[in-house]
């Protein structure tokens, strides 16, 4: 999950031992155990990630479903399982959560982590020391994160609601209104990418030459103008970073969810993901489960080709 | 890693200029600064409180018995342990298997990840970028998207609601980050230390287990340690393949109490204090290895 920002030199390679002419055998043999090492990783990565990438899309046209498990059967059906995934109205609200839960989760995480970032970098006392713990939140499982907040967003006695009440504000149902549910939920995922985005971000403002401010200042560029001529070009490659794996990471993100609302109250807070595991874990269809998965996998994937060729980029140079 | 070394130029020109800018700005005391600075501290106090409140109410909460109350105080004035007995009573099992598939992930990871690594970081052979390249696309698979299949895969071959089955699919997950960061400190190896092996005479496998191992084990730990959280923490792989209580981690257990309605909290927030409890040891003794690995995690 963590990123570095700075360009490594990479090293050569070890040349392989000096081998006199006609020993071929001997070379062949060494090119095969240097292959046994990634031997294992390369098995386990077509176990887990080639396969089940296949049989999804395979699964997607068949009517895949418990009495599969039973008759071994799953009989062809064409595009039927998108075609209902597309027509139905779950789908279209997964869509647009999904849209609104990343874009929401990304810029508030980020505009708040950068906010952060550049206060922490102001170096007062114990700054360093409170930056640190601005990581606890990191030390609970995700699972364990939506428990806490269900309960500090519990109408009736939670934390939120009885801080609220003492400025006269009436007890608002944050995780069972369906109109206020996905913002809530957004807030909770909020919360959670902060300490990362704060993080990275900091270390990306530490890499600015602390020269290049003074010599800015000189010319009378101070505050919003330093940070806008010298900061912000400073760290674009690490803000695109930053901005690119959150969205990737965002579009997975089921736990937080699942723990809060269960996608509910009447699909509100429903997402890409949380569809595909309604369709395949609770309704048991397990087709229609691949087709919005697949749906899921080319978005995740437009953005992880983007990421790719920034980095691709960033090594390059 | 190569930050030292590649900061070194700017940092001397830094100092220098720092110094003839001190002597220009020489008559401004410097208790000053510091006095001034003061309200940014209480400033980041007020932030820090809000960020890492969350995780004060669910300490708060899991010392207090609210059944029955109508909330719970801001403070435990009279903390008392039930929660905690509770919690032990009714998930002390869930513990013990999220343990032993927490370790169990790191054995099958470190087995499979470790030699990769090193294949990756030293042998320039047909195939190594694309498998790399492989490696970090599956970072960004959706762990849902593997879960749909694998579930119909494990129910063939039997291995649903099982430690073997949950401790594979949670590797699985684990192997590309833990591969990708044992790499990058693998590839910060001096060569040499290699090639004196292999000149005397023993092979890439000898060379590996008897210098490399012994070498990256700071990397080693890392990758366990996160492989170990990741593993401990997981929710959705535990919750797709199983479908009975045979096997059931800690945060399955978290997950029914609030897939409920909750009118105790203090033993929900007691187990999630304890399910917290592993990061934070870890953490606290792991430090400096941590540090490296966020440093040598470079996905790239």
């Amino acid at each position: 999950m963590s990123v570095s920002v700075q360009t490594r030199v990479r090293p050569q390679a070890v040349a392989a031992p000096p081998i006199r002419p006609g020993q071929r055998r001997a070379r062949l043999m060494l090119g095969a155990t240097r292959w046994l090492f990634v031997a294992p990783a390369t098995l386990f990565v077509a176990i887990f990630f080639g396969y089940p990438v296949v049989k999804n899309i395979v699964m997607s046209f068949q009517d895949y479903t418990t009495k599969t498990f039973f008759t071994g059967e799953a009989p062809w059906v064409g595009f039927a399982n998108y075609a209902a995934t597309f027509s139905s109205a779950v789908f279209a609200t997964s869509v647009i959560n999904t849209a609104l839960f990343t874009a929401g989760s990304i810029v508030m995480q980020f505009v708040i982590g950068l906010g952060l970032a550049l206060f922490f970098r102001r170096n007062f006392p114990l700054s360093g020391f409170l930056r640190g713990l601005l990581l606890l939140p990191w030390l609970l499982p995700l699972i364990a994160s939506s428990a806490v907040w269900k309960w500090l967003l519990d109408q009736d006695s939670g934390a939120l609601n009885q801080f609220l009440g003492i400025f006269g504000v009436p007890a608002i149902p944050w995780l069972v209104s369906p109109s206020l549910a996905l913002i809530a939920v957004i807030g909770v995922n909020i919360w959670l990418g902060i300490p990362f985005n704060t993080t990275i971000l900091y270390s990306g403002l530490q890499s600015v030459p602390q020269e290049l401010y003074e010599a800015a200042a000189l010319d009378g560029a101070v505050g919003i103008k330093a940070f806008r001529y010298i900061t912000w070009p400073s760290i674009r490659s690490v803000v695109s970073v930053v901005v690119i794996l959150g969205v990737v990471y965002t579009l997975k993100v089921v736990d937080i969810i699942l723990g809060l609302t269960g996608g509910g109250p009447a699909n509100s807070t429903q997402t890409l993901a949380t569809n595909a595991y309604h369709q395949s874990f609770i309704n048991f269809q397990f087709g229609i489960g691949a087709a919005v998965s697949n749906v899921l996998i080319v978005v995740s994937f437009v953005f992880a080709m983007i990421y790719l060729a920034m980095t691709r980029k960033a090594v390059d140079e | 890693m190569s930050v030292g070394t590649a900061r070194t130029p700017a940092g001397l020109r830094r100092s220098s200029l720092e110094k003839s800018l001190a002597a220009r700005r020489h008559g401004r005391p410097r208790r000053n600064a510091k006095v001034r600075s003061i309200p940014l501290t209480i400033l980041g106090i007020v932030f820090l409180g809000i960020m890492v409140f969350p995780v004060y109410w669910m300490v708060n909460t899991s010392l207090q018995a609210t059944a029955g109350a109508a909330t719970a105080t801001w403070f435990p004035l009279a903390p008392t342990f039930a929660g905690y007995t509770a919690a032990f009573q009714q998930q002390g099992q869930n513990f013990v298997s999220s343990m032993v598939i927490g370790l169990g992930t790191v054995i099958v990871t470190l087995i499979v990840a470790t030699p990769a690594a090193y294949g990756l970081a030293r042998f320039r052979m047909r195939g190594t970028k694309v498998l790399l390249l492989v490696l970090l696309i599956t970072q960004m698979i959706p762990t849902i998207v593997i879960a749909n299949a694998l579930y119909t895969l494990f129910n063939d071959v039997g291995l649903l609601n099982s430690y073997v089955g949950l401790i594979l699919a949670d590797s699985a997950v684990q192997v590309p980050f833990a591969i990708l960061l044992m790499r990058a400190f693998m590839e910060s190896l001096p060569p040499s230390l290699v090639e004196a092996a292999l000149v005397d005479g023993a092979g890439d496998f000898r060379a590996f287990v008897s210098i490399v191992v012994p070498i990256s084990r700071n990397a080693i730990v890392t990758a366990a340690l996160f492989t170990f959280l990741g593993a401990w923490g997981d929710f959705l792989i535990a919750l797709t393949l199983t479908s009975t209580d045979a096997v059931r981690p800690i945060t399955l257990g978290i997950y029914n109490y609030i897939g409920s309605n909750v009118t105790d909290w203090g033993p929900v927030m007691a187990t999630s204090v304890l399910a917290s409890l592993p990061a934070a040891v870890l953490l606290i003794f792991a430090q400096k290895y941590i540090a490296a690995g966020a440093l040598g995690g470079a996905v790239k």
